[in-house]
């Protein structure tokens, strides 16, 4: 069957999938954008995060027709969807750089989508709230210490766009 | 290959020269992994690919009958499908033994063992094939532990073993067999005050990288191979590899991809021959990559361990002996299993002097899941059970646990049972102290002012299973001893090519490596060493492949250690070069190229007073010096065969954990409120990646203790949970905070003093948890991981 | 396999008519699993989300009338008041991302006796409201599961809505699982007390081939709660009830032992369960805190 939807603010379409496959699997392997990563592909892991018409779900669980004509952010549009200059990163993005929140890398594009999901929400979450919001994303490396650095660092950097930007205003 | 998309490329950095060791440098390939732009090897796409897709055995143990493939090859858009009638050259590997079949010959000895291969234009339509390849299988009984491997008339799962363990083996299910004797055991066992024993046992843990096992292979022109694949040694893979696809070495050529994890897991082969050969057969690309499902049958996991321990000591708290008995059960194929045994024998005595020692360890061939390598490697079984044995000795003694532990630390210059003589610093008691001196964290955190409940902080969490009610929080201790490196003789060495340039007027050091960057941050530490060393901002990284020696493996906390001393070697080797080839342009203009002591800093050459003497750009102007150097770490001696006595290892690592839990008695849960912990790394050359580690491992460890089990059926050696449903990993949910305090006393035998970090804190994590459980509910508590049935009596 | 994708609820039914082996697909959190691990090849998959009605809900009357894919996020977010046990419930679902798309008719369709939606359903009490082109009709949540993974559907059925009565005292939900998040309940328990008609009702999760009521622990309770006229006092609940009611909500429990936990645990962990949901509700309506909603 035939796909049409839009990732990251374009209109994509694929041809001849299969009706088994996944949102995932279409994102990866027809459409070129395999920053959403494949490591359960049960939802029991996060890894494939991604906003559908804003919602952040497991992009594994959605059938690939179920995207018909729908709008899905994937951590490819991340950057661009923040605002931030090209070629540079969206602060939820630059915050797990500088916390040292990436090791192997493999969980942080699903983390960084419910990141940025949870800061729109609330901009300055308790730590029990990051870890609620964050508990459907396992990471096997760091011990999620420093990915709790990194929201508490992009929560802060936010605070602080938020009150310049305040100050500017005349 | 060109058409071969998300390949790896170079990874630059431009961080000015403050990005030395001992700076937290951040990492070169962070920006491309959060934005999505990292090539994992699952991502790799090349237009004219094929998908590859293994058949496994559904049994533990059968003999095949026969294999019928018409029907999966009679399906439309099937390329190829693969038994092991159709291997070219040789159908065994392994990573000491070659024991294990590419394809399963005749016999399958575990549950998911290879059968066949499919290679189809899609996913579905090669699984809808193998679906129809039919196996006729006659069952064979099954043996799953000492007792039915070791049983008159059990089937003997290896006949007419060649290896070099055979011969010394008691039985030929048993893989390797090392014992430690040391002093007179009987004679101490007759002057001890206390003697404590006690039977423990450590369930089968999965390493669970987050990356499946994946990788793509292209066929070359020249009758060769390109593998892109997500490994821990490019180039033991190669050596394996290379005699079953019937290849001379050099027409397999690895490219590391981007690997999610591995932790051990990715030691050993998995789709990578599959993956060549239906490349080579299908003449088009070929890429494998495992769901969840099957990778917990695509990689060995932790041994299970059965250990029995004695020990005695004197009134005042002195160890005299120490008796031990370490059942390793290694499954089906060898894999590290000897290693791993050598280890747990060695480390048996944990880091305690103890004078008089009878160890025995031994890994089993069984029908359950191999098993093989994963962080700690034989340490954690063994920790898991003397530091259950401290706490009982502590408490028959009348001792605070650490105090206990204080009088029978070890330190440096102390004698391991196996007559080594630790020669570096080895500051247990120290970092016992540390973790002890921290503030505990307040009493009842679930309770807001308001008197609201936070369901957050308790045992079941978001379940909603407490208020309050049931809940009793204890305190536990423990730490740890790792080897660094590889043991037991075994020539551990590692390549680093540097190349240093001018481009555009600044000089660019560029670092090659076939080291396998895993996420633990080589690579970032690469850099810092390649700037410190030539004192240049700007360093490439070169993708990690075989067309440089061998980095050796990414295991044995060994990296920063190994391929960080051949970087810093090579640079040295460099540096000189430099110097030669400024003397040589600039000699004359100024006498200190002659005499003085000459540095490489911030792009130029100084020296030792501050002076500068030339740019490096202008001494190096168009040459480009490039220099390829071994290293290897002192060497190492095996142990011997009926004593254990030898200078086996190169390195020993230490850390400490002090467990705060709260437990909820009547339903068993387990709520860990905080793991602390110190650690001597001897130098941290990266401190942000150093802390990392550490609390990665540590929540290895609480995994270990609290959750992580591979559960196979006793009677039919299935795997019953193989997925992220059943097989439950820490979320951050039940992440506690994670203090780390760093201690960096020098290792005057390593380079800039570094002890290696990865493997350590997993070990006396999980032993600290359950002594904190133990003490809250008085249970004794022999088998990790803890199930509410255990401490509820059900 | 086919892609079905009905526009309207007039669609799906004729859909389902026509294909009775169609697999509804709502928030795909069961179905995809099972496809993406070729545990299940439908020959035809019925997306269901394209149908706006089985997105909302209607609370005007006694009931809430819940249309069969509204995400658990939403329950949680919109009627906590009025379903608090099943606000409760939804909490512990999957993670974020899957209450998101999960929902309570997906947890019916899929009629595991894991489900946590199921003992909210029992306690608080709930009709599945059932329609095929035949006609629609309402299945009393307690004779929904016939099974484990079965329910009373027909085959040509499709879950519309599921109307749960609206809570009017107290009610809670507990469940046992090895992990803080993310987990398959080991075993539950959900409770509420319906002052007005003086009754408790109780749900149990995972301790049986289907999700069950505790009736005798409801009816103990009840009368018990009458005997001391407790209702009316509002006076304390002896721990002899509570151990009781307990006992016989263990009793209630046909348990297997199975890689999540062991029969006699699971046993053991409704009937402390038990105990502590009757102190918290009976806390919750003693001290008049309006309904025991969610903690934190």
């Amino acid at each position: 069957m035939r796909v049409t939807f839009t990732v990251n603010g374009r209109v994509h379409e694929a041809d001849d999938v299969w009706e088994g496959e996944s949102l995932l699997y279409v994102l990866r392997e027809r459409l070129g954008l395999p920053g959403s990563k494949n490591a359960c592909e049960q939802g029991e892991c996060g890894s494939c995060t991604v906003r559908l018409d804003d919602v952040p779900v497991c992009a594994c669980l959605v059938a690939a027709g179920q995207a018909e004509g729908r709008e899905v952010v994937t951590v490819e549009g991340l950057a661009e969807r923040s605002g931030a200059p090209g070629g540079r990163l969206s602060p939820v993005q630059q915050a797990f750089v500088d916390a040292g929140a990436v090791q192997c890398g493999f969980c942080t594009p699903g983390l960084l989508v419910a990141t940025d999901e949870l800061l729109e929400r609330h901009p300055d979450p308790s730590d029990a709230d990051i870890r609620e919001a964050l508990s459907g994303n396992l990471c096997r490396c760091t011990g999620y210490e420093k990915i709790l650095d990194a929201v508490r660092l992009a929560a802060a950097r936010g605070g602080e766009t938020a009150r310049d930007g305040e100050a500017a205003r005349p | 290959m060109s058409d071969v998309t998300r390949t790896p490329t170079g990874l630059t950095q431009h961080s000015g020269t403050q990005g030395g060791i001992g700076a937290s440098t951040l990492r070169p390939d962070g920006t491309l992994k959060v934005t999505g732009e990292f090539a994992y090897a699952s991502d790799l796409w090349h237009e004219d690919m094929l998908w590859g897709f293994t058949l496994r055995s559904p049994h533990a143990h059968a003999r095949i009958r026969s294999v019928d493939v018409s029907a999966a090859l009679a399906t439309g858009g099937v390329h190829a499908v693969m038994t092991h009638d159709d291997l070219p050259a040789a159908t065994r590997y392994g990573l000491e033994i070659q024991d294990t079949p590419v394809l399963a010959d005749g016999v399958v000895r575990h549950h998911g063992e290879p059968v066949a291969l499919v290679a189809a234009d899609h996913p579905e339509t090669a699984r809808r094939a193998a679906a129809k390849i039919v196996v006729d299988y006659e069952q064979l009984p099954v043996v799953t532990d000492e007792r039915t491997a070791t049983a008159d008339g059990a089937p003997v799962l290896h006949p007419d073993r060649t290896d070099p363990h055979a011969a010394h083996v008691p039985h030929p299910n048993v893989v390797h067999r090392q014992p430690v004797v040391r002093g007179d055991v009987a004679a101490a066992r007759a002057r001890a005050d206390v003697i404590v024993t006690g039977e423990y046992e450590v369930g089968m843990q999965d390493q669970a990288f987050l990356g499946p096992e994946s990788g793509l292979a292209v066929p070359a022109e020249d009758g060769g191979v390109d593998l892109y694949i997500a490994t821990q040694w490019l180039h033991a893979d190669l050596r394996q590899i290379a005699p079953v696809l019937g290849l001379p070495e050099d027409k397999v050529r690895m490219t590391l991809s981007g690997v999610g994890g591995a932790f051990g897991g990715r030691e050993d082969l998995s789709m990578q021959a599959h993956a060549c050969l239906l490349a080579l057969r299908t003449r088009r690309p070929v890429k494998i990559v495992y769901n969840r499902f099957e990778s917990f049958f695509g990689h060995v996991h932790r041994h299970p361990a059965k250990l029995r321990y004695e020990h005695g000591a004197t009134r005042d708290g002195k160890l005299l002996f120490m008796a031990c008995r370490i059942v390793l059960d290694g499954g089906a194929y060898a894999s590290s299993s000897p290693a791993v045994v050598g280890n747990a024998a060695s480390l048996s005595a944990g880091p305690y002097v103890v004078d008089n020692v009878d160890v025995e360890a031994l890994a089993l061939y069984t029908n359950n899941p191999p098993c093989g390598a994963m962080r700690g490697f034989g340490a954690v079984q063994a920790c898991f059970a003397y530091e259950a044995q401290m706490d009982k000795l502590a408490a028959a003694l009348g001792l605070h646990p650490v105090e206990f532990r204080r009088r029978n630390a070890m330190a440096q210059g102390s004698v391991m049972p196996t007559g080594q003589v630790v020669d570096s610093p080895a500051p247990v008691a120290e970092l016992l102290r540390r973790v002890q001196a921290l503030p505990l964290p307040p009493q009842r955190q679930w309770e807001s002012a308001g008197g609201a409940t936070d369901v957050r902080a308790l045992p079941g969490g978001l379940s909603n299973t407490t208020h309050g009610e049931g809940v009793v929080r204890g305190v536990g201790y423990a730490v740890g001893i790792k080897n660094v490196g590889f043991s037991e003789g075994f020539d551990d060495y590692s390549t680093a090519r540097i190349r240093l340039e001018a481009v555009a007027g600044e000089p660019v050091a560029t670092v090659h490596t076939a080291m396998a960057e895993v996420g633990q941050g080589g690579v970032t530490v690469h850099a810092q060493i390649a700037r410190t060393e030539l004192g240049v901002a700007r360093v490439t990284i070169a993708p990690a492949d075989t067309r440089v020696g061998s980095a050796g493996s990414t295991s044995a906390s060994r990296q920063t250690y190994v391929t960080g001393g051949a970087v810093k070697h090579a640079c040295e080797a460099v540096r000189e070069r430099v110097l030669e080839l400024g003397r040589a342009r600039f000699g004359t203009y100024h006498p200190a190229w002659a005499s003085a002591e000459l540095l490489l800093e911030d792009g130029k050459v100084v020296t030792d007073g501050g002076e500068v003497l030339a740019a490096l750009a202008d001494v190096l102007g168009e040459e480009s010096i490039e220099v390829e150097r071994e290293w290897r770490h002192r060497p190492t001696e095996p142990f011997d065969l009926r004593t254990g006595q030898g200078s086996g290892h190169v390195q020993y690592s230490f850390a400490a954990h002090r467990a705060v839990v709260e437990v909820d008695t009547e339903l068993g849960l387990v709520k860990v409120v905080e793991l602390a912990c110190a650690q001597d790394v001897g130098k941290a050359l990266n401190p942000l990646s150093v802390t990392g580690q550490i609390q990665g491992g540590t929540l290895q460890g609480l995994g270990l203790a609290v959750m992580e089990e591979i559960v196979v059926d006793p009677v039919t050696a299935r795997v019953r949970n193989p997925s992220f449903t059943d097989y439950l990993i820490p979320t951050i949910l039940d992440t506690p905070t994670l203090p780390v305090d760093v201690l960096e006393l020098a290792d005057g035998h390593a380079p800039y003093g570094l002890r290696g970090v990865g493997e350590a804190p997993t070990l006396s994590s999980t032993p600290a948890v359950v002594a904190a459980v133990r003490q809250a509910t008085g249970l004794a508590l022999q088998r990790v991981p803890l199930r509410p049935e255990h401490l509820t009596g059900t | 396999m086919d892609f079905l994708r009905p526009a309207s609820w007039a669609e799906a039914l004729a859909a389902k008519a026509e294909h009775p082996s169609a697999v509804p697909l709502a928030g795909g959190t069961d179905v995809m699993v099972e496809i993406n691990f070729d545990h299940r090849r439908p020959e035809y998959l019925l997306d269901l989300q394209r149908i706006g009605e089985l997105h909302t809900w209607d609370a005007d009357g006694p009931d809430v009338r819940l249309g069969a894919a509204v995400p658990y996020t939403r329950i949680i977010d919109h009627l906590a008041d009025e379903l608090p046990g099943l606000a409760l419930a939804a909490r512990t679902v999957g993670s974020p991302q899957i209450r998101n798309r999960g929902s309570v008719g997906g947890n019916l369709g899929a009629a595991s006796p894991a489900g946590d939606s199921h003992p909210a359903l029992l306690a608080a009490g709930a009709e599945v409201e059932a329609e095929s082109v035949r006609g629609t009709r309402l299945i009393p949540v307690e004779e929904f599961y016939t099974g484990v993974k079965r329910n009373a559907l027909a085959p040509d059925e499709l879950i519309r809505a599921v109307r749960i009565r609206k809570a009017t005292g107290p009610q809670q939900f507990s469940k046992v699982g090895t992990r803080n998040a993310m987990v398959i309940a080991v075993c539950a328990f959900g409770i509420a007390l319906h002052p007005g008609s003086r009754t408790v009702r109780t749900g149990i999760g995972s301790a049986a081939p289907t999700p069950v009521r505790a009736r005798a622990a409801e009816e103990f309770l009840a009368a018990a709660l009458d005997d001391g006229r407790l209702w009316d006092t509002r006076g304390p609940l002896g721990p002899a009830v509570a151990g009781e009611f307990a006992e016989l909500a263990s009793g209630a429990c046909n348990p297997i032992d199975d890689v999540r936990g062991s029969a006699a645990y699971r046993r053991r962990a409704v009937g402390v369960m038990a105990r502590r949901t009757l102190g918290w509700v009976w806390g919750a309506y003693r001290g008049n805190e309006g309904r025991g909603a969610a903690c934190a």
